[in-house]
């Protein structure tokens, strides 16, 4: 139960979903929602190797804090284009929001 | 009961995770969010890294996805989202996923992985990360600490210059 394969399959079924959502999803809030799933998914498989092949337990851990780091600029870069959007076109609306020059 | 454990974190963190690519409310997209990095955080104690599974919970549920509701709220005019109902872009969106998936699972299981004889006992890994980090990976720690500045930097102008032009 608790392999190797299982942990990268329960990583590529959440990756897939956050995928999933990016592409169905118009509203850019649920599509950022979407992306911090494939990250996790991406933690996941870091941590998986980690444990199962890798000699050094703690390497892999690295690369996961790192992620974190980068998931939590992501956000708040994302989230203050998505407010400045919002207050110069009045909707999070990616096929509205498709001009580039109001 | 530790195949329990992890049974009961994969189930509260795929299922939600449903949610959230399906749900055609925010805020709902939102909470289940708090489900999955949950268990996601379960997973990593489980996979021996106690220590990012307290950061999860401290950095995803405490600050990114606070981050996150308070963007739905200043946005809440517009969340009223209606989902593309046209055929063509959510089939081929479907299929994209199944693809992927498809070729994930071929890797994963076409793959001969190295495996380790015996899997070490699980120890408390906090004092290696911070050797670690200021030790072997000390430029990758600050090339992070960089960007974390530029970034709150960069977050307030974006949202000052638009105050300004209006």
């Amino acid at each position: 139960m608790n392999s190797l394969t299982t942990y990268l399959l329960i990583a590529a079924m959440l990756f897939t979903i956050g995928l999933f959502g990016v592409l169905r999803r118009r509203s850019l809030i649920a599509m950022l929602i979407s992306i911090e799933l494939m990250l996790n998914a991406a933690s996941i498989n870091f941590l998986a190797f980690t444990k199962f092949v890798s000699p050094d337990p703690a390497t892999g851990q690295i690369y996961v804090l790192l992620i974190m780091g980068v998931a939590a600029a992501e956000v708040a870069i994302a989230l203050a284009i998505i407010i400045s959007l919002y207050r110069w076109l009045r909707t999070i609306d990616i096929e509205r929001a498709d001009r580039l020059r109001g | 009961m530790k195949n329990f454990a992890f049974n009961v974190f994969v189930i509260i963190t795929l299922i939600p995770s449903f949610w959230v690519a399906l749900s055609s409310n925010i805020v709902h997209a939102a909470f289940s969010l708090f489900f999955t990095f949950f268990g996601v955080a379960g997973l990593y104690v489980l996979l021996g890294a106690d220590f990012l599974g307290v950061l999860q919970v401290l950095v995803y549920i405490s600050g990114i996805l606070v981050l996150i509701i308070f963007g739905v709220m200043m946005t809440q005019r517009a969340q009223m989202e209606h989902i593309s109902t046209r055929l063509p872009g959510r089939f081929a969106g479907a299929v994209l996923s199944v693809l992927v998936f498809g070729g994930f699972m071929v890797a994963v299981y076409k793959t001969a992985w190295p495996k380790l004889t015996e899997l070490p006992e699980p120890v408390p890994t906090t004092s290696e990360i911070g050797n670690l980090l200021l030790g072997k990976y000390l430029i990758p720690f600050e090339v992070a600490s960089v960007l974390l500045l530029a970034v709150l930097v960069g977050a307030a102008l974006i949202v000052r210059q638009s105050v300004r032009k209006e």
